[in-house]
């Protein structure tokens, strides 16, 4: 009763003073509308990144020969493919292992030619990069024993060589190897770290090996993890196989690492909760400036309305009634500046995302608890005023001129 | 307090002082104030300015406690009341006509009027109805969306009594209510003060410097430098 009451009269007084009560309040629209913005951004690049990471595949652990990335690393001994069969065998938490070596080439078909990556590998390949097919088949069984002259390329390459047209059935030529397309990648676009992914040729292992790298060398072993919780379990796993085929002793270092792709998500969402972090306490400072603007215009206004306030006490309001009255004018104002905020925020970020390409990612909680604080803006800043109108002698308020 | 308010007058005044300020400056607005006001009196208060008039009406109007001495209202002891407990009071049982009609500005009569019975915690619907009745006991019909600035002094104040009385109260203190009125004003606001008197049983307390007014009243208590100087009947009334 009392309150809707309190509600209609601050209504009507901020109506009173539309431009004051809109100056007044242009510190919190800024602040929460910067919150809001800042947060839907850094939720859109969150998810692009996290949207590329799962392009790159999922759970994956990239196995190397070597430690870190010293110059002990060229010489630490290559895996062999018995050591990726021996990883799929023994290490039960991995769904795929895929052995890969790769080497750039150019690619040439009639008198087309265009400089790729080659990359030998199985059919597991395709598992662990979340690959689908566009066109064509995978290996097959035959192919990959026997290290037939077969590939698969990637939508960059058919885009440069056959201009778009269907390369399956065709033969391009690889460094000497004269090779029949298979099957067509769909494209994945750029990686993470803005590399071209879809710029690849694929060719079984054995057929890499002989015909093209001549050796028999594994340079990295590729394995796709169950469930993101097995994630350590399986490190240690493939620890284990690998050091006890390597013929390491207990006291010796691993002479190959295992990383995890998990990592640079970590990295990078780490980076964007820093930078949401930092606008976060310059979109606060904006609130705390909002707040000091309301307190000061209610201030004003409690003086102004001394007489008005005089009447009320005398007319047998009670303190806390009085409180209660301009508290909520507070609360409503700074509320009113937290919905144009939203508004603004909303539009701004809709504007913003679309432009540079990011999902519009709207944070419920976020807008939620952006609008909460502006309330308790409200109530934060305007109780100094409400208190010193509840607090007035009524004789002396109503003698105020 | 319902036996003691049986022995008691509604208004019990018993040796009240009201200093102001300290030292040098101090100021015996009242000294030493004793009055008795019935229920259903209508009571005028004269002296010259600065006498203590709107100070003793401030105390009758639990808007202020005296620095010394004793007051019941109702048989209740105020002196003893905190701040929300006397606004009650005032909430309740009084009613105020202030010097200079003190109406909230740029707000209409209706919602002026209606303002003691929103504390009160009266439903919308009820309130609109008692502010028409008490809009028209005062001549104001049809100027519910008025604000002060639409209308004359005589109307303000009309407007203000009006406020004063729709919540019912006990006492209706009126400060120099025809202050700023021309005399034939001046005799309306005061054949109105005497209708509620005579047909609602309000107790009226009335400052006035005008003996014509004065003479609506049954009793005239004079006050002469914060003393009361003199309390008898109006000629002409008992
Ligand atoms: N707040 C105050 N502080 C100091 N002195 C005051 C205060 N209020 C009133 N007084 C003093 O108390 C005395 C009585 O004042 P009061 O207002 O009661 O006079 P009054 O009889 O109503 O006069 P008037 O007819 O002019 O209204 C005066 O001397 C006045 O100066
Ligand atoms: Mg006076």
């Amino acid at each position: 009763m009392i309150l809707w009451n309190a509600l209609l009269l601050a209504l009507r007084e901020i109506r009173r003073n539309v431009l004051r009560s809109a100056l007044t309040v242009l510190g919190i629209v800024i602040g929460v509308a910067a919150v809001i913005v800042m947060v839907t951004l850094g939720r859109g690049a969150t998810a692009a990144v996290s949207e590329q990471i799962a392009s790159l595949g999922s759970n994956l652990l990239m196995v190397r020969p070597g430690q870190g990335f010293g110059p002990n690393r060229a010489s630490a001994r290559a895996f062999t493919l018995a050591d990726a069969t021996a990883l799929a065998a023994q290490a039960g938490d991995l769904q795929a292992v895929a052995p890969a070596a790769s080497t750039r080439s150019t690619a040439i078909f009639g008198n087309r030619n265009w400089d790729t990556m080659l990359t030998g590998s199985t059919n597991a390949y395709l598992l662990t990069g979340n690959w689908k097919l566009a066109d064509g088949r995978t290996f097959t069984d035959a192919e990959l024993r026997a290290g037939r002259a077969v590939c698969i390329l990637g939508a960059t390459v058919q885009r440069e060589l056959f201009a778009g047209q269907s390369p399956v059935g065709s033969r391009i030529r690889l460094k000497r190897l004269n090779c029949t397309v298979v099957g067509l990648l769909a494209a994945k676009g750029q990686s993470a770290m803005g590399t071209d992914q879809d710029d690849v040729v694929l060719l079984p292992i054995r057929t890499f090996q002989r015909r093209v790298a001549g050796n028999t060398d594994v340079a990295l072993l590729i394995t796709s993890v169950r469930s993101p919780d097995l994630t350590d379990q399986a490190m240690r796993d493939i620890t284990a196989v690998l050091r006890q085929r390597r013929h390491l002793g207990a006291g010796e270092e691993d002479d190959f690492n295992v990383f995890d792709t998990r990592q640079i998500s970590e990295t990078l969402t780490g980076t964007t909760r820093v930078l949401t972090l930092l606008l976060g306490a310059v979109a606060g400072v904006s609130l705390l400036v909002g707040g000091i603007g309301i307190m000061n215009i209610m201030l004003v206004s409690v003086t102004e309305r001394t007489r008005e306030i005089g009447i009320r006490l005398a007319i047998g309001a009670l303190e806390r009634e009085v409180l209660g009255q301009f508290l909520v004018e507070a609360v409503v104002l700074s509320s009113c500046g937290g919905l144009v905020g939203i508004a603004l925020a909303l539009l701004a970020g809709a504007a913003i995302t679309a432009a540079i390409d990011i999902p519009f990612v709207l944070d419920v909680p976020v807008v939620t608890l952006a609008f909460a604080f502006s309330a308790a803006v409200g109530v934060l800043f305007g109780y100094v005023p409400a208190r010193r109108a509840a607090r007035m002698d009524p004789i002396e308020a109503l003698r105020h001129e | 307090m319902t036996t003691a308010s049986t022995t008691m007058p509604m208004i019990r005044l018993r040796g009240i002082c009201r200093v102001y300020g300290s030292g040098q400056a101090t100021t015996w607005a009242l000294r030493d104030v004793n009055l008795d006001i019935d229920a259903g009196e209508f009571v005028a208060v004269m002296g010259p300015s600065g006498s203590g008039k709107s100070t003793c009406m401030n105390i009758i109007g639990c808007l202020d406690t005296p620095s010394r001495g004793s007051y019941h209202f109702r048989g209740v002891d105020v002196c003893q009341l905190d701040r929300n407990a006397r606004a009650l009071l005032r909430r309740h049982y009084l009613g105020f006509v202030f010097q200079g009609y003190n109406l909230l500005s740029r707000t209409t009569a209706l919602e002026n009027v209606e303002l003691p019975l929103v504390y009160q915690g009266v439903s919308r619907g009820e309130r609109r109805r008692r502010v028409q009745a008490a809009l028209a006991a005062v001549g104001l019909e049809g100027r519910e969306h008025h604000t002060p600035a639409e209308l004359s002094g005589g109307q303000m104040q009309r407007v203000a009594i009006a406020r004063a009385i729709i919540s019912s109260p006990s006492v209706l203190l009126a400060d120099e209510p025809t202050g700023n009125l021309d005399t034939a004003r001046s005799r309306e606001i005061m054949e109105l003060l005497s209708r509620l008197n005579a047909q609602q049983g309000i107790t009226i307390v009335m400052v006035t410097h005008e003996a014509e007014m004065a003479a609506y009243a049954q009793r005239t208590v004079r006050f002469v430098d914060g003393r009361v100087a003199s309390d008898a009947l109006t000629r002409g009334a008992a």
